[in-house]
């Protein structure tokens, strides 16, 4: 390929009149010419960052000596660390599978009536993950705002007592999870309904004919034929809420005391707030290990998708 | 579908004929209610927004009686929020930077894709996992060295530091979709292409760019609708207002006011959604196809 290169390379400064066109024609070196952007891109800002950061993470403060494990070594030791670790993984878990649930509860809901009414509904319910995150979350901070909160109030007319929702860290937490499963929830339910869709009809008829209740259709008919959809998405999703920084940079900035930081949202603290630049890129190496089991497994889902399609 | 059909012409035989009428209508109602209790509270807070953002601050002040409701409606938040000049600063940072961004994006993910989906060279699948990786790469993890990276050429508190990192939230995603939508072009229609003398160039622009058009639109929604919400970048490189784009820039310096002003911090956040909330009413279709392409096609 290279060798190509360089030849039609050296074709085209002889100058001689039909080399162009030639150069033009060749598949790899215009292919090699194509693709150079992409690659400027993703070396450059994704491959060379990640390594920059392992590197980072092994310097002292002020950058100017190497100290080995030394950030790692005192993350693990303090409590906090272990405390943002705690909260990203029970945010992440908690937050995904409700999310599935809902989706895949309202992508069935949606499956199931007249295909004229499902557009109207489809376009009002993916309304949440239209909303830039940060803005919508802004709605959802003076929805839980302690002096006049309006779901306290409708909480109120059916007599339950007020409810804390940022001031105490259980229900913070609780109010993060909320408003993720509120922005992530449309998206799962437009993954399902395109999967659903694509569930011959003739299995359905098929199962009807053999007798199967409907327990039985979705447990043998819908959800091996979606289980590979079901899968990227729940480990796709699982990558981008745990390492979801918006809601809680919005909603308690870390508080109260700490409690309901994340990884990002930590990361970004130490990092960038407190300016210890390699302690925070430290702390947001320790998603690496999480992130790359999720995306082995994201992969390896997407390429027997693609065998099966092919 | 067809049981029923059948059970009718026999009735009596099987019990289940009324039976499963009954429960088609049963299970119509549960799905009506399900999604009409799914709508109403995945429009509440928007609504509340909206509904907060037409109170003055005599009335949100007030903080009687019910906040769902507005007792007298005025536009004074959306008129006080469009002209100040910091929010129109913010508007045309989210313009430029979003309008930058997407035609680099489209370019360069155009390009690749085509040479990915139909030029084999060596090395092009493995590229092509690598563009997927890299989307699954999230920008967390990244922030701090590109923060270093960033600061080290000089575009910290700059849009067009961002302009230079936001690729790397589109450009994955928009390549590999577009991938998948090149590879579903009938290869036959290459070989004319090449019989009847078209180079490479002329094929991608005179064949597959007009016969992949609604994948280049949904790959266009999604690098507009993810440059304009991005946040976690902004937060990080930006810290001057006249720099900000519209996400942080709402988040952090309408909030910053000693006494909240929530009409006009939610009549701010509301224009700053407006955009991608009317493109994706305008081409819901499109912008679906986007969202749901990375697992369908891919």
């Amino acid at each position: 390929m290279a060798a190509d290169g360089s030849l039609a390379g050296a074709a085209l400064r002889r100058g001689a009149p039909n080399s162009l066109q030639r150069f033009a024609r060749r598949r790899s070196s215009i292919a090699v010419l194509m693709t150079t952007p992409l690659l400027v891109i993703i070396i450059g800002l994704v491959a060379y960052p990640a390594v920059y950061a392992i590197y980072l993470s092994m310097l002292n403060r002020r950058m100017t000596e190497f100290v080995g494990t030394l950030n790692y070594e005192i993350l693990l030791e303090s409590e906090t660390f272990w405390m943002v670790a705690f909260q990203s993984c029970f945010f992440a878990i908690t937050a995904v599978l409700l999310k599935a649930m809902i989706g895949f509860w309202l992508a069935h809901m949606l499956h199931d009536i007249p295909d004229k009414g499902q557009r109207k509904w489809r376009g009002m319910l993916l309304v949440p993950w239209v909303i830039p995150p940060a803005l919508s979350t802004l709605g959802w901070w003076w929805m839980f705002d302690p002096s006049y909160s309006s779901i306290n109030w409708l909480l109120a007319v059916i007599s339950v007592p007020e409810v804390p929702w940022l001031g105490h860290h259980w229900w913070a937490r609780i109010a993060i999870i909320m408003v993720n499963v509120w922005i992530g929830a449309p998206f799962f339910m437009i993954m399902y309904l395109a999967a659903l869709k694509s569930v011959p009809e003739q299995l359905y008829e098929a199962a009807a004919i053999d007798g199967a209740t409907g327990f039985q259709r979705l447990r043998y008919v819908t959800l091996p034929m979606m289980a590979n959809i079901i899968s990227i998405t729940v480990l796709f999703s699982l990558i981008v809420t745990f390492a979801n920084y918006d809601i809680v940079r919005v909603l308690t900035n870390g508080g109260p005391r700490d409690l309901t930081h994340v990884f990002a949202s930590y990361a970004f603290q130490v990092g960038i707030l407190s300016g210890n630049i390699p302690r925070g890129a430290a702390v947001s190496l320790f998603m690496f290990p999480i992130l790359a089991i999720c995306a082995f497994f994201v992969l390896r889902s997407v390429v027997r998708r693609n065998k099966e399609q092919m | 579908m067809s049981a029923t059909a059948m059970n009718r012409d026999v009735p009596g035989i099987y019990h289940k004929a009324g039976s499963l009428r009954a429960e088609r209508r049963w299970a119509l109602w549960v799905a009506y209610i399900s999604l009409t209790v799914a709508a109403i509270i995945f429009l509440a807070p928007p609504f509340y927004m909206l509904i907060t953002s037409l109170k003055g601050s005599a009335e949100i002040a007030g903080m009687t009686g019910s906040p769902w409701l507005v007792r007298s409606p005025t536009l004074e938040n959306y008129v006080n929020i469009i002209t100040s000049p910091m929010f129109q600063r913010f508007m045309l940072n989210s313009l430029v930077i979003t309008a930058c961004v997407v035609a680099l994006t489209m370019v360069v993910s155009v390009l690749a894709a085509f040479a990915l989906a139909r030029m084999r060279f060596w090395g092009s699948q493995m590229l092509a996992t690598g563009v997927f990786l890299t989307y699954l790469v999230p920008d967390t993890l990244l922030f701090i060295p590109l923060y270093q990276i960033v600061g080290g050429l000089g575009l910290l508190n700059s849009i067009w530091g961002l302009v230079l990192v936001y690729p790397t939230l589109t450009v994955p995603f928009c390549t590999w979709i577009m991938i998948g939508y090149f590879a579903s072009i009938p290869k036959e229609l290459d070989e004319a292409a090449l019989i009847d003398g078209a180079t490479w160039p002329q094929m991608l622009w005179k064949i597959f760019i007009p016969v992949a058009l609604p994948g280049i639109i949904a790959a266009t929604i999604f690098a507009f609708t993810v440059s304009w919400a991005a946040f976690v970048y902004p937060t990080a490189f930006v810290t001057t207002p006249d720099q900000m784009p519209l996400t942080i820039g709402v988040v952090s310096q309408l909030v910053r006011a000693d006494t909240f002003a929530w009409g006009q911090i939610m009549a701010g956040a509301l224009m700053a959604a407006l955009p991608p909330v009317v493109i994706y009413a305008f081409l819901m279709d499109y912008y679906i196809a986007g969202l749901t392409a990375g697992a369908t096609k891919g």
